[in-house]
């Protein structure tokens, strides 16, 4: 009996061992071994100060963008589209970047709020597209993502392209004042980590302490019930995905601000998909967001020295993580499995 | 553009579409049985790949398909597994298994970047090419593309006109039903959803080995995506599904080739048609937007603009079938 | 074929749907299966077809004991049942739906099915379409349809539950003529779920009449609709006083109000509710009285007519503000409609009561929610998961969560899942609304609690309302007549 207990203690870390295991095959499948694959990877993340520098620069947007779905999610929305909604902040602090001018702190706050509204805007558009439209948030979500990416490449090979001419890497350069301040050589901006810590406060408190926060809450787990209790879902759907939106713009102007210092073709990098991620890992979450999105961003960035240090392809690091999710999503929730005598229902007595 | 351009234009949207149109009916039946299956984007890329690499190493293209088709039903299996027995929900799932393939064609794929490999030999049909015009556009290509068309005219068959496939549909529909009249619900899912994966695969790889030749990092990206909306624009059809995939591909040359004819006219305008296009045929299905607009045809037509413009989609779509879980009357 | 069914009992956790009933049926005749709310006797028919197994008891076909492992069992042995919303496919066109379930994996032959369907559709002098899809038709041809299909299988036994609810007077002739056709020319049983006195009289040749899981009695017809009366319905127990809070002024005024949903119509409805009073509304279950009160509500499209609250137009609000305008619905859902499974008992009360603020002042509401608790006698934790609560306590959870004050109660099913004490108890915070004015509607299944509860009563058959007595003046038997289908 009390091997059972053991066994549903330690649960939680199969999925763990799991994902390190098929890692470790790959890796081996490579002809590597996962001592030296894996030394690479926390080498890569933590090795020097830089390294650590540039895995926070990283977790910065990948923690907004995941903030603001933990709210969607909340209302029982799948936002694809957070992608889109990074690429369109990035865009409109870049316009404001290339054509305004004013002292630096005027420039980057206004910077900031652009952001967050062109990416609520991009937002709003797909949960109107669901309310109106009947078109699920999935494809709205995608198709904005994709006509984002095409103004983005636009505006990369067009009007904003750099002095010598469209070279499809990015446009010309912003103004230094237009950028965040960074810490040293790195490319962590203070400012943007001090947004972040207060955008998932704000959003942990939203959805404990306050009225919209629950309504929410109740039309993502039942809409019928929360309807029948008071809670008007169309513009709960808008304002909830308009919310995530400002998050990822903001996430957005961080990229192309502090990251970067042009706008990029890639200048989401796929942060916004990690970030669903992020999120199913982080069991929805808010608290174990930034914690998760610290670890997916470390593994992320050690895998880039992992492909310096073993020429194995850098997505080693992204195999691990989603193998992590998939085997949480699949197995994490061990009472339902009926592995150890429980099923559907019933409760463990000796817990 | 003279004639002889048109033609080839035209022929290149038929073998451009070919990849799609056989991803759309395989997710077409596992959505006929109830199941969404996200994972299309990233079971594509991998089966790119493996179809690809299986090719080279073996030699031999058809190998090539068969280790493609494997992997898109092995992909498929986690995601019936997952939402058949252990009852989760299906996009998260699907969702991670996107990406994940993603990451896999990538990583096991890295050796193979960029390199010539195996490819489907061309083969006109005799007789039928000669015919003019229809003939180069639809009939001088290779058995890829023709099995598209068999496979297109056989799902619509099985699903519309055999008895095996109003079991499928019940299934997808309301399984209830098809359960009090003797049909195993969830074993039929299971099989759909493997098969469509299968076919999935084959897609995956008939863009690598076919129409873009090679491997390359983000090889087929996107094409999963479209081929699921495709899959609701052509109402869970086969054969609409097909005739999306084609307007789709066509809405792209279109822009493409207006682009030129018209330089002034922003390039944005043109990308971004396919995708606008995509929103308003899923608005038109999704809403009463295609009532209203049948209000204003005449009324003799109305009925028959109905029932080809009717969509409806499978109503247990998505949901988790538990076989006697009836309440009390 | 000769069916008997012996001493079937069927149990559902506690509740005892069948107790020990003994039925016999002969080719050749129509049979009645009578009964109130939870008389047993849906139960029973989807045991006689395979769709539950009893817990005891013995099924007969000409003397030899048969097992029912499922409907399609039954139907091999020639047993078929027609659901009130006939188990068919919506998506289907309606041969596909016809041929669904035969065996084989090709081609169906669809002249063959159409020729089929057509000829059995004659025999019994219906019309059918086979291309049309399912979900176009009207519930009606839906059941035509399902008769069809048993007959086509070789159903001798035909069951048919409430089949006359929601279907047009030109349906319900075609329907009882090709039933009478089939029972006494073609030699088949038929049995007819019905709680409508005049139609059972018109088509049935014997009844039996279940009462709370017990049959109490079977009469060959012709009979008075007295004797049936009498047999359905046991003597009400007597009405305790109480004093009457009814106002002068009218809460609640329906004119000409006309309401459907996919099943059935109510209207053309003239009704006025007074201030402090209890208006009960009985029945069968799925007769009008719920849709009436959903469209109250404000949860459903009304064709025609106007409602007032207290002489304020309400017609054209949303349900939103018309419980702003202290419109409060209770709905009978529980867990799916009406409570949130994974929120608890405080979260509700913030999401019940009107807005304050954006922050929520959690200590507030957890006073609040401790007042209700006690005063409401749930059995729970202000911090308890609703799903964590049982059936009785939700229930209580979902009258407490009903604003105060209202001015009109809407209640479905008030104190189901409750005992005798705790339903007493309900009632007594309920009067003591009605005693500061507020109107309150409601249905149950209980005729028992609609008698004592209400000042005035209304009958709902087939979305047709009787007329409203009063509930101190009147008797078993009249509303037995009424919800026997007398207007």
């Amino acid at each position: 009996m009390t091997g059972r207990i053991w066994l549903r203690r330690l649960w939680p870390l199969a999925p763990i061992i799991g994902s390190l295991a098929i890692t470790s095959g790959l890796l081996l499948l490579f002809g590597v071994s996962p001592f030296e694959g894996f030394g690479a990877l926390i080498q890569g993340a933590f090795g020097t100060q830089a390294k650590v520098l540039s895995v926070a620069a990283f977790w910065v947007p990948l923690t907004l963008a995941a903030t603001g779905l933990v709210v969607a999610f909340t209302a029982g929305l799948w936002n694809i589209g957070v992608e889109g909604q990074i690429v369109m902040g990035a865009v409109a602090a870049s316009w404001l970047a290339l054509r305004f001018d004013a002292p630096r702190p005027i420039l980057l706050a206004a910077e900031i709020l652009i952001a967050m509204a062109a990416g609520a805007l991009w937002a709003g558009l797909t949960a109107l597209l669901k309310t109106r439209g009947g078109v699920h948030e999935i494809f709205g979500g995608l198709a904005l993502n994709n006509v984002a990416i095409i103004l983005t490449n636009f505006l990369i090979s067009g009007p904003w392209q750099p002095p010598e001419g469209g070279t499809f890497r990015g446009t010309v350069p912003f103004p230094d004042k237009a950028l965040f301040p960074l810490l040293g050589e790195s490319r962590l901006s203070p400012l943007s980590v001090l947004l972040t810590i207060v955008a998932v406060a704000a959003v942990y408190f939203i959805l404990r302490g306050t009225y919209w926060g629950l309504k929410l809450d109740a039309l993502g787990r039942n809409p019928r019930s929360a309807f029948l209790l008071g809670v008007s879902s169309e513009r709960e759907v808008v304002f909830a995905m308009m919310f995530c939106g400002a998050l990822a713009g903001l996430g957005g102007a961080v990229r192309v601000l502090s990251w970067f210092d042009s706008l990029r073709q890639s200048i989401s990098g796929g942060i916004g998909f990690l970030a669903l991620l992020v999120v199913m890992l982080a069991l929805f979450r808010v608290i174990l967001v930034p914690f998760i999105a610290f670890f997916f961003s470390a593994v992320l960035n050690g895998s880039i020295s992992l492909q310096l240090r073993t020429q194995l392809h850098s997505s080693l690091g992204g195999i691990l993580t989603s193998v992590l999710v998939l085997l949480v999503l699949l197995f994490g929730d061990y009472r339902r499995l009926g592995l150890f005598g429980a099923r559907e229902g019933e409760t463990l007595a000796d817990e | 553009m003279n004639e002889l351009e048109w033609v080839r234009v035209l022929a290149s949207i038929v073998l451009q579409a070919t990849p799609l149109m056989i991803a759309v009916c395989g997710e077409t039946i596992t959505e006929r049985a109830g199941i969404v299956n996200l994972s299309l984007d990233g079971t594509m890329l991998l089966a790119a790949m493996t179809g690809f690499v299986a090719g080279l190493l073996t030699g031999s293209v058809w190998l090539g398909f068969l280790a493609a088709a494997l992997i898109g039903g092995l992909f498929a299996s986690i995601l019936a597994f997952s939402a058949i027995r252990l009852r989760k929900d299906q996009f998260a799932v699907g969702f991670v298994l996107t990406l994940l393939g993603e990451e896999l064609s990538a990583f096991l794929g890295q050796n193979y970047s960029r390199i010539p490999g195996e490819s489907v030999t061309h083969w006109g049909i005799p007789i039928l090419k000669d015919i003019p015009i229809l003939g180069r556009i639809f009939f001088d290509h290779d058995p890829v593309v023709y099995f598209a068309y068999v496979l297109v005219g056989f799902t619509w068959w099985w699903i519309f006109r055999t008895q095996a496939g109003l079991r499928l549909r019940s299934a997808g529909d309301r399984p209830e039903t098809g359960f009090a009249r003797g049909v195993d619900i969830q074993r039929l899912r299971y099989v759909y959803t493997i098969v469509g994966g299968a076919l999935v695969g084959i897609a995956g790889a008939a863009y690598s080995l076919d129409i873009k030749l090679g491997w390359s990092e983000g090889h087929t990206r996107g094409l999963g995506w479209i081929a699921l909306a495709i899959v609701i624009f052509g109402g869970w059809s086969p054969i609409r599904g097909a005739l999306g995939a084609l307007l789709f591909g066509a809405s792209k040359a279109l822009a493409t080739v207006l682009q030129r004819r018209f330089p002034e006219v922003s390039v944005v305008a043109f990308n971004a048609t396919p995708w606008v296009l995509m929103i308003a045929v899923l608005m038109l299905v999704g809403s009463d937007l295609s009532e209203r607009l049948i209000v204003l045809a005449p009324e003799r037509y109305r009925s028959r603009l109905r029932h080809v413009l009717r969509v409806s989609a499978p109503n247990a779509l998505g949901k988790p079938f538990s076989p006697g879980a009836s309440g009390e009357g | 074929m000769h069916i008997q069914l012996e001493d079937i009992r069927k149990y559902f956790g506690e509740v005892k749907a069948n107790d020990g009933i003994s039925l016999e049926f002969m080719p050749g005749n129509i049979y009645g299966v009578l009964g109130e709310n939870g008389a047993g006797k849906t139960t029973l028919m989807k045991v006689l077809s395979g769709f539950h197994q009893p817990n005891q008891g013995t099924i007969k076909i000409d003397d030899a004991v048969i097992h029912f492992g499922s409907p399609a069992d039954a139907l091999d042995s020639g047993i078929g049942m027609i659901y009130q919303d006939p188990l068919d496919e919506p998506n289907m066109r309606v041969v596909e739906n016809y041929v669904l379930g035969r065996s084989g994996m090709m081609a169906f032959d669809q002249k063959q099915a159409k020729r089929e369907l057509n000829a059995i559709a004659e025999s019994i002098g219906f019309e059918v379409n086979p291309r049309e899809y399912i979900d176009t038709l009207s519930l009606g041809e839906r059941q035509q349809l399902e008769l069809i299909r048993l007959l086509s299988l070789g159903a001798d036994l035909l069951i048919l539950d409430e089949p006359t609810t929601g279907i047009s007077a030109d349906q319900k002739k075609l329907l009882f003529n090709s039933l009478q056709k089939l029972a006494h020319q073609d030699g088949k049983i038929v049995i007819l779920v019905s709680h409508k006195l005049s139609e059972v009289q018109e088509l049935c040749d014997h009844v039996y009449v279940l009462r709370r899981g017990k049959k109490v009695g079977e009469i060959e017809l012709p009979t008075t609709k007295q004797e049936l009366v009498d047999l359905m319905f046991e003597e009400l127990p007597q009405r305790t006083e109480r004093a009457s809070h009814v106002k002068e002024q009218a809460m609640l005024e329906l004119q000409n109000l006309h309401v459907a949903d996919g099943r059935i119509a109510v209207g053309p409805l003239e009704l006025e509710v007074r201030a402090g009073e209890v208006f009960g509304l009985a029945g069968l279950e799925g007769s009008g009285q719920q849709l009436l009160l959903r469209a109250v509500a404000g949860l459903e499209d009304i064709e025609e007519g106007k409602i007032f609250l207290d002489k304020l137009d309400i017609t054209r609000f949303s349900y939103h503000r018309r419980k702003d305008a202290g419109v409060a619905y209770m709905p009978a859902g529980r867990l799916e409609a009406g409570l949130v499974a994974g929120l608890d008992l405080v979260e509700h009360f913030v999401l019940a009561e009107p807005q304050e603020g954006f922050v929520i002042q959690r200590e507030r509401y957890q006073q609040l929610t401790k007042k209700r608790i006690e005063e409401y006698k749930i059995v729970g934790q202000p911090s308890s998961n609703v799903e964590e609560l049982s059936g009785g306590n939700q229930q209580r959870a979902q009258l407490a969560l009903l604003r105060k004050p209202a001015r009109l109660v809407l209640l479905e099913h008030p104190t189901r899942g409750l005992d005798v004490r705790s339903a007493e108890w309900i009632w007594q915070r309920l009067f003591e609304r009605v005693a500061g004015g507020t109107a309150i509607v409601f249905y149950s299944a209980d005729l028992d609690e609609i008698v004592e509860r209400s000042d005035r009563i209304a009958a709902f058959s087939g979305g047709r309302m009787s007329r409203i007595v009063r509930a101190d003046q009147t008797t078993t038997d009249e509303l037995g007549h009424m919800i026997g289908g007398e207007i």
